[in-house]
């Protein structure tokens, strides 16, 4: 889906909700799956051109690894100059509380970024049914 | 006993205390409405005690987080002490994981503990020391 404004946070959350949901994953892995989706679609909102960004969710299960999820967050915003700056606790170039990255890290089982600066940012995070 | 405020969150008054009992899953501006209607609402008011019923809140991140230990600091600073209820188990882990520590936000499992939690705490501010005017 598009990220167009503050709006689609709400809108980027509660579809990501409703697939894990759909997967069978618990209330408490719903909740992760959404918080982490609302922190990083609220970056595109805030830091991105024009606030305008995408984010897909993808059903990634396989006979191999499971039952699992991946929502990839991209924008074509500045870019981030330092990633594993961005990636400290309490860090920020905004005026948030500098958990977004970090935070989601926690809530997820996998995470990886990919940023070019005055190009954009690509954050791909996964999660796997217990 | 009408709706006070203009947000999407519904504000009714009981005695000296505001209830404000979210609904939905709140946009940002929408919650930032609700903080503008609670420290206006406790200035016409005057209500000693705010309580936030987040018993259906599916999801608290970190700019709700916030704002909610904001609303804390400033009703407090407005002579109102706030008690936060209701937040769901996974809400709760969520938010510990996320690395927010709710600093000086009292909360209470129910809303019925949370009223009992904030009628002492309004008695005990009238009769303690630190009684404001």
């Amino acid at each position: 889906m598009e990220v167009v404004g503050e709006e689609s946070i709400v809108a980027a959350r509660q579809r990501a909700r409703e697939m894990v949901r759909s997967l069978g994953f618990g209330m408490l892995d719903q909740s992760r799956i959404a918080t982490a989706v609302s922190e990083l679609t609220r970056n595109i909102v805030r830091y991105a051109t024009d606030g305008r960004g995408e984010v897909v969710i993808r059903d990634i299960s396989s006979d191999d690894r499971g039952i699992g999820i991946e929502i990839v967050v991209s924008d074509s915003g500045p870019g981030i100059e330092d990633i594993s700056l961005a990636m400290r606790d309490g860090f920020t170039s905004g005026p948030g509380l500098g958990l977004g990255l970090p935070g989601t890290r926690r809530l997820v089982d996998e995470m990886e970024i990919n940023s070019a600066l005055g190009r954009g940012t690509v954050v791909t995070i996964r999660k796997w049914r217990r | 006993m009408g709706r006070l405020g203009v947000s999407r969150v519904p504000i009714v008054r009981v005695e000296d205390t505001l209830i404000a009992t979210v609904l939905e899953d709140l946009s940002d501006r929408d919650a930032l409405l609700l903080q503008e209607d609670l420290g206006r609402l406790i200035e016409r008011t005057g209500a000693a005690g705010v309580l936030l019923d987040l018993t259906v809140v599916e999801i608290v991140d970190s700019f709700l987080g916030r704002l909610i230990t904001d609303i804390t600091a400033a009703s407090r600073l407005l002579g109102a002490e706030t008690i936060v209820v209701g937040i769901q188990p996974a809400v709760a882990v969520t938010l510990v994981e996320l690395g927010l520590e709710f600093k000086g936000v009292r909360t209470a499992l129910t809303p019925e503990k949370g009223r009992r939690l904030l009628r002492q705490s309004i008695a005990e501010s009238r009769t303690g020391k630190y009684r404001r005017g």
